[in-house]
C-alpha cells in the first residue's frame, strides 16, 4: 500500500427530476443563452440534498454533493449507504459511465467496473465466444483474453457449458461466467457493485478470495459497494458511508458497519411495528421495558449487569386456554441469536390474571453492541396469538467482566463472549 | 508533492475531443461487434445469410415491375433490373449504415450504462458490419452483371471504377454522421427517431435509386436531387460500375465535402452527448 491512485476532489451530481417533455427544452435554452454570454449555469445555484423520502420544492437534486476522497494503491474501500444515497451514482461516474456535474476525478491506471454482471453477453453466442466480448467491453485485447482463457473457464465452473449459447444458461451460471472474465482482468482499480447477490454461497466465498487476492496480491484498488456488511467487513480495509449524496463517515471497516447500522436503526424504544393484529379478543402485549438490576429503565448496559425485559400485557378475551411467551435476541444484523420460551423452558402459562411478564438474562456472554428483542404470545404448536417484531432495543456498551480494564470485543471482533476460566 | 496524473474526469468536454489512441485500444471490441452483429443476425432462421441477398433481390424485382414494366421508365442501355439493383444495392449500405446507428444511444442504454468504452465503437461496428454485407450483395451485383453481359448486354464498367471505394467511404461517413447527430439528440427528443424511419423512406425517392437523373432534368426538377449527396452518390456509383449516369464536378466536390462536414458534426456532437447522455435518456 502507497501511493495515491485515484483522487476524487468536491464531485457533485445533479440530477433533474420528474419527466422530460416540453419544459425542459425551455431549461436548455436558458442554459445555452446563460453559456452564450459566458454566465455560470443558472440551474447549478439551485437543488436540494437527496431525501428520497421527503417531498421537494425543487426540480433539481444533487444525487452527489462535494465527494472528496483518495484511495491508496491496494486498497480495499467499501462503500456503504442506504438506497438512494448516491452509491450507483458515484461508481458511475468513477467508471465513466456518466460524468460528473462538477468536480474531478484523477487516477492513475485503469479502471475498470462490474457494475452488473454479464453487461454485453449476447444471449445467442456461446460462452466462450462471450468471455471473448464481454473481455474485450471491460478492455482486454484478445491476447490478453486468450492468454488466460483456460484460468477463466476452470474458474467460472461451467466448463461443459462453453460452447453453448448463453441464452440456455441460469442466471448463476451467468454471473459466474461473467465474474470469471472479470477477475482476471487485471485493472488498476476494479470496480463492484453488488454483484455477489446473485451466485450460490460457494461462489461467493470464491468470489470474495479473489477480490482479496486481486487487492492483496496484485497490489490493486478495489471499490466495493454492498449492503452485505459481512462481505464489506471481511475484504475491505477502509469504508465510506455515504447519506443523501454527502461523505457521513469515513474509517475503518468495524467502525463505519456499526455506525452505519446505527445510523439505519429504526427507533426501536417506541415499538409501533405490531405484525399481528388479531380482533379484540386475544391477549396482547401492550408495553415493555428494560430494568438493569437495581431496577433502574435503561438501554444502554454494562455486560456485569443483567437485563430483565419487562412486559405488560393486555388480556380482556373470553379466551381461557394460557399462553406462553417467548422472546428473540437478535443482533443489529437481524440475526437472531438467542431465544426462550416460557413454555418449553420452564413450563410456565400464563392466564387472564397475569398482567406483567418478566425475564431476567444473563448479558454476560453478549458483546458490545446493539441488540433487539423480538415478543411473541403464543399457544404452543398453534398460531401466534400477538407478535412484537423489533420491540425493543438496547446496547451492550462495557464488557469488562473481569475488571481488568479491557472492553472486550473491540480488538478481536468475536461474536459472543463463553464464561471461561484460565489455569496454569 | 504534485502527484502527476495520467486521467482525469472532468464535467467540462473539449469542442474536439476525439480520442482516436483510445479507440485503437479497443480495436479488438470493434472486431469483436462486427463479428457478433454479422453471425447472430440470422441464428435461428432457416436461410440464414441468404437473407442478405433476398432483400435487394425482391425489392429490384418490385422496383422493376412498378417503374419499368409499369411506368416505362427509360433506363437507357442498362437493363432495368441490373439498374435498379446496382440503386437498391447502395441505397441500402446508406441506409442500414443511417438507421443502424441512429438509435445507437437508445439501443445500447443497458450496456452504456453499465461499463466505459469508446461509445463511438458502437457505432463504427454497424457500419463495418453493414460493409460486410454491402461486400456480399455487392457480389450478387455482380453476378446478375455477367448475366447481362453474356447474353449480350453492352454495358461495361467506367473507367473510373476503382474510385468505387471511395464512394462506399463517403456512403459510410455521411450514413455515420448522420446516424450520430440524430442518436445524440434522440438521447433527449424522442421525436427524431420517428423521424427517422420514414424521412429515410421519403429520402430514397429523391436520391436516383430507381429513377434516373434525366428523368429529374426532364420534368424540371433538378433542385430536388441536386442538393442530396445521396442522389450524386448512387448515380456516380451507377456511372462507375454500370457505365451510364450523369456525373458533373459539382456533385463530386458538392458529395466529398457534405460527408466530410456530415461526419465531422456527427463526431463533435456524439461525443458532447456521450459523457452524460445515460442521465436524460
Amino acid at each position: 500500500m502507497g501511493d495515491i491512485i485515484l483522487k476524487v476532489e468536491n464531485v457533485s451530481k445533479q440530477y433533474r427530476l420528474g419527466t422530460l417533455g416540453t419544459g425542459s427544452i425551455s431549461h436548455d435554452l436558458n442554459r445555452v443563452w446563460h453559456t452564450v454570454r459566458g454566465k455560470e449555469d443558472p440551474y447549478l445555484k439551485i437543488g436540494e440534498s437527496n431525501d428520497r423520502s421527503t417531498k421537494g420544492t425543487s426540480e433539481y437534486v444533487w444525487a452527489l454533493r462535494d465527494i472528496s476522497f483518495e484511495v491508496k494503491r491496494g486498497e480495499v474501500l467499501g462503500i456503504i449507504g442506504k438506497n438512494g444515497a448516491g452509491k450507483s451514482t458515484l461508481l458511475k461516474i468513477l467508471s465513466k459511465v456518466t460524468g460528473p456535474t462538477t468536480g474531478s476525478i484523477k487516477y492513475n491506471g485503469r479502471i475498470a467496473s462490474l457494475l452488473e454482471v454479464g453487461t454485453g453477453f449476447h444471449p445467442e453466442m456461446t460462452g466462450k465466444e462471450n468471455i471473448f466480448l464481454n473481455g474485450a467491453i471491460l478492455g482486454m485485447t484478445k491476447i490478453e483474453i486468450n492468454s488466460k482463457l483456460d484460468e477463466i473457464i476452470v474458474f467460472s465452473g461451467c466448463e461443459r457449458y462453453i460452447d453453448t449459447p448463453v441464452k440456455r444458461y441460469s442466471s448463476g451460471m451467468r454471473v459466474r461466467l461473467a465474474f470469471a472474465v472479470a477477475a482476471f482482468l487485471e485493472p488498476d482499480i476494479l470496480i463492484v457493485d453488488e454483484v455477489l447477490a446473485v451466485g450460490d454461497a460457494e461462489f461467493q466465498k470464491k468470489a470474495i478470495g479473489k477480490m482479496q487476492d486481486i487487492s492483496s496480491q496484485g497490489g490493486r484498488t478495489v471499490l466495493f459497494v454492498s449492503h452485505d456488511m459481512v462481505a464489506i467487513q471481511k475484504i475491505c480495509n477502509r469504508v465510506v458511508i455515504l447519506k443523501n449524496g454527502m461523505i457521513l463517515k469515513d474509517g475503518s471497516p468495524v467502525k463505519m458497519i456499526t455506525e452505519y447500522l446505527s445510523v439505519t436503526k429504526v427507533k426501536l424504544d417506541n415499538p409501533t411495528f405490531r405484525k399481528l393484529d388479531k380482533k379484540e379478543i386475544f391477549p396482547k402485549i401492550i408495553k415493555c421495558f428494560l430494568y438493569n438490576s437495581e431496577r433502574n429503565l435503561q438501554s444502554k448496559f454494562n455486560a456485569a449487569d443483567s437485563i430483565t425485559l419487562v412486559t405488560k400485557i393486555e388480556n380482556n378475551s373470553t379466551l381461557s386456554n394460557r399462553f406462553s411467551f417467548l422472546w428473540m435476541l437478535q443482533d443489529k444484523a437481524d440475526t437472531t441469536i438467542a431465544a426462550s420460551s416460557s413454555a418449553i423452558m420452564e413450563n410456565l402459562f400464563f392466564d387472564e390474571t397475569t398482567k406483567t411478564v418478566s425475564c431476567t438474562i444473563d448479558s454476560s456472554s453478549l458483546i458490545p453492541g446493539e441488540y433487539k428483542f423480538k415478543l411473541f404470545l403464543h399457544v404452543p404448536k398453534q398460531e401466534p396469538l400477538d407478535i412484537w417484531e423489533e420491540a425493543i432495543s438496547f446496547e451492550i456498551v462495557v464488557h469488562d467482566i473481569n475488571n481488568v480494564g479491557y472492553n472486550y470485543g473491540t480488538n478481536w471482533n468475536p461474536q459472543m463472549y463463553l464464561a471461561h476460566k484460565w489455569n496454569k | 508533492m504534485q502527484q502527476k496524473w495520467l486521467f482525469v474526469i472532468t464535467p467540462k468536454t473539449k469542442l474536439i475531443d476525439f480520442n482516436f489512441k483510445e479507440v485503437w485500444a479497443y480495436r479488438d471490441l470493434l472486431i469483436l461487434f462486427v463479428k457478433r452483429d454479422v453471425i447472430t443476425v440470422y441464428k435461428q432462421t432457416i436461410l440464414g445469410p441468404l437473407w442478405y441477398l433476398i432483400q435487394p433481390l425482391f425489392t429490384s424485382v418490385i422496383f422493376t415491375l412498378v417503374f419499368n414494366t409499369i411506368a416505362k421508365i427509360d433506363t437507357g442501355e442498362i437493363p432495368p433490373f441490373l439498374f435498379n439493383l446496382a440503386g437498391v444495392t447502395t441505397w441500402n449500405y446508406f441506409k442500414e449504415c443511417l438507421t443502424g446507428t441512429a438509435d445507437t444511444f437508445k439501443k445500447n442504454q443497458n450496456i452504456f450504462g453499465k461499463v466505459y468504452f469508446p461509445r463511438i465503437i458502437m457505432p463504427l461496428s454497424v457500419v463495418l458490419s453493414n460493409l460486410v454485407k454491402f461486400g456480399i450483395q455487392t457480389g450478387i451485383l455482380l453476378v446478375f452483371y455477367m448475366y447481362y453481359v453474356s447474353i449480350g448486354s453492352v454495358i461495361r464498367p467506367s473507367i473510373y471504377v476503382a474510385t468505387f471505394p471511395i464512394i462506399v467511404l463517403c456512403m459510410a461517413m455521411l450514413g455515420l454522421g448522420l446516424g450520430m447527430i440524430i442518436s445524440s439528440m434522440v438521447t433527449k427528443y424522442r421525436d427524431l427517431s420517428f423521424l427517422v424511419s420514414f424521412g429515410v423512406q421519403l429520402l430514397m425517392y429523391i436520391s436516383l435509386v430507381s429513377l434516373p437523373y434525366n428523368l429529374f432534368v426532364i420534368n424540371d426538377l433538378t433542385w430536388a436531387v441536386d442538393y442530396n449527396p445521396m442522389a450524386h452518390i448512387i448515380e456516380l456509383s451507377r456511372y462507375v460500375l454500370l457505365g451510364e449516369g450523369t456525373v458533373s464536378l459539382f456533385g463530386v466536390v458538392y458529395t466529398l465535402i457534405s460527408s466530410i462536414s456530415v461526419l465531422f458534426i456527427g463526431i463533435l456532437v456524439f461525443n458532447k452527448t456521450e459523457k452524460t447522455f445515460i442521465d436524460t435518456i
